[in-house]
């Protein structure tokens, strides 16, 4: 039987109330929503929090809206209420392809946008989304509020940029007209984690390409940073070479590891591959499809 | 910490440490062994109880966490004019072998049909996507939740409910 080493465990009444129980226990302290991420860790002592500050009933960090160009997505929103998000899938359909395939329903029943970040597993898929579609994550504090892009959001494996007393509170992605966005992954089998995957969004303004993100998942110690295959999208004709070229450089500066999912040769296969995908797929879907080279 | 969980429409209360997990309670405090525990990191699907009206992995939950929520076990599937007919489709399309995933398996479908009371093979296989069964290779346990679905609740309700198929 798996069991957490003991804690203290406090059911937050509000984001004020969460944020004080975070200062006053400082590094001790951590956040916890759906718990899928942060409770396996602690039965196996890779955590070991102090305190644990319970957010689940924070509703207020529960939501998915349109605020001017800028899609608002609260922190305590459960996978399953991205998946069924009419307003997510018409704006970043990449976030309904990456959703069908993380973990399974009883798990996205649980699981949450926040937590999913805050993880901040090389692995995880919604970081790799985000990444792609250039998204801002909001960090509240005893300091104010604190817009983060997630390049500087993703610090390194299960580190990311929220300080000791602070907490993720929402998660905000420019909405680009004309935009096409995609996800496309390759696991053992339903439900598990990637042995490789990408995430690509562009917009086409004037037959160009512009706004190009990408974010791989698993290849590396970072889904961000893919700065010179979004380099070689902006201002280009989209097109399969441009497309192949970007997936080449995509595989050239990603860096994965041989372990049990697959060697490291065939995950660079697949982050070049993958990534020309999902930026063929996004193409489509910002009305631009591009015939395969 | 004192938890007060609204198990299968009985509110249970009882002490518990912070780190205590909601299938523990279920099992070990409250003495309901039908919610089973299997792999303790959530991959299986064995310990799936519904946590307000959803599926959930108990084993990954916290029994806190659940205080002032309602909490429905397979225990709590029978109602008083007989089982509810996920179990009975269960019998009628021999959707178990071992028993081990069933629990689970059942809540799961008694979740999604009523969300969606006529759904697609297809539907069915994504809802049950989170469990493991090792038996049935599946193909009973979606028979089994298309033969719950062929009779509703208020058709079963009918004194009897046995086998109408």
């Amino acid at each position: 039987m798996q069991v957490p080493a003991s804690f203290e465990y406090r059911r937050a009444s509000s984001v004020e109330d969460a944020l004080a129980q975070l200062e006053r226990f400082g590094e001790e302290a951590r956040v916890i929503a759906g718990g899928h991420s942060l409770l396996p860790m602690m039965k196996l002592r890779l955590a070991r929090p102090g305190l644990l500050v319970d957010i689940n009933d924070l509703h207020e960090l529960d939501y998915v809206r349109l605020e001017g160009d800028e899609l608002c997505v609260g922190a305590l929103t459960r996978h399953r209420e991205l998946l069924e998000s009419e307003l997510v899938g018409r704006l970043f359909p990449i976030f309904h392809d990456a959703e069908r395939v993380i973990a399974d329903p009883p798990v996205r029943n649980r699981g949450t946008i926040g937590g999913s970040l805050c993880q901040a597993d090389p692995a995880e898929d919604l970081s790799a989304v985000c990444a792609a579609v250039r998204a801002v994550a909001v960090v509240l504090g005893g300091g104010g509020r604190r817009r983060v892009p997630m390049a500087e959001f993703y610090r390194g494996p299960y580190e990311t940029d929220v300080g000791t007393g602070e907490m993720l509170v929402e998660i905000r992605v420019p909405v680009v007209p004309g935009g096409g966005s995609a996800y496309e992954k390759v696991e053992r089998k339903t439900g598990d984690w990637a042995i490789a995957a990408a995430g690509a969004a562009l917009a086409v303004v004037d037959g160009r390409i512009a706004s190009p993100g990408i974010g791989l998942a698993a290849v590396g110690v970072s889904p961000v940073g893919y700065r010179r295959a979004e380099e070689a999208l902006a201002g280009r004709e989209p097109s399969a070479e441009v497309f192949a070229e970007a997936g080449r450089i995509a595989a050239e500066d990603c860096d994965p590891v041989t372990d049990t999912r697959g060697t490291a040769a065939y995950k660079r296969h697949l982050a070049g591959e993958l990534t020309e995908r999902a930026l063929r797929r996004a193409a489509e879907r910002a009305g631009r499809p591009v015939a395969a080279a | 910490m004192q938890v007060t969980i609204n198990v299968n429409g009985e509110d249970r209360t009882a002490e518990v440490e912070a780190r205590h997990l909601l299938v523990r309670f279920l099992r070990d405090d409250l003495g309901l062994t039908g919610t089973h525990w299997g792999c303790d990191t959530s991959n299986c699907g064995t310990c799936v109880v519904l946590l307000d009206g959803e599926p959930v992995k108990s084993c990954t939950v916290l029994a806190v966490m659940a205080d002032g929520h309602r909490v429905r076990t397979v225990e709590g599937l029978e109602g008083a004019d007989g089982l509810d007919p996920v179990q009975q489709g269960f019998i009628e399309q021999h959707g178990l072998q071992c028993g081990f995933c069933t629990p689970g398996m059942m809540l799961t479908a008694r979740a999604l049909l009523d969300r969606n009371p006529d759904p697609t093979d297809q539907e069915i296989r994504e809802a049950i996507s989170g469990q493991l069964c090792r038996c049935t290779g599946y193909l009973n346990i979606v028979r089994a939740v298309q033969w719950a679905a062929r009779h509703p609740l208020e058709a079963s309700a009918a004194p009897s409910a046995g086998s109408t198929s």
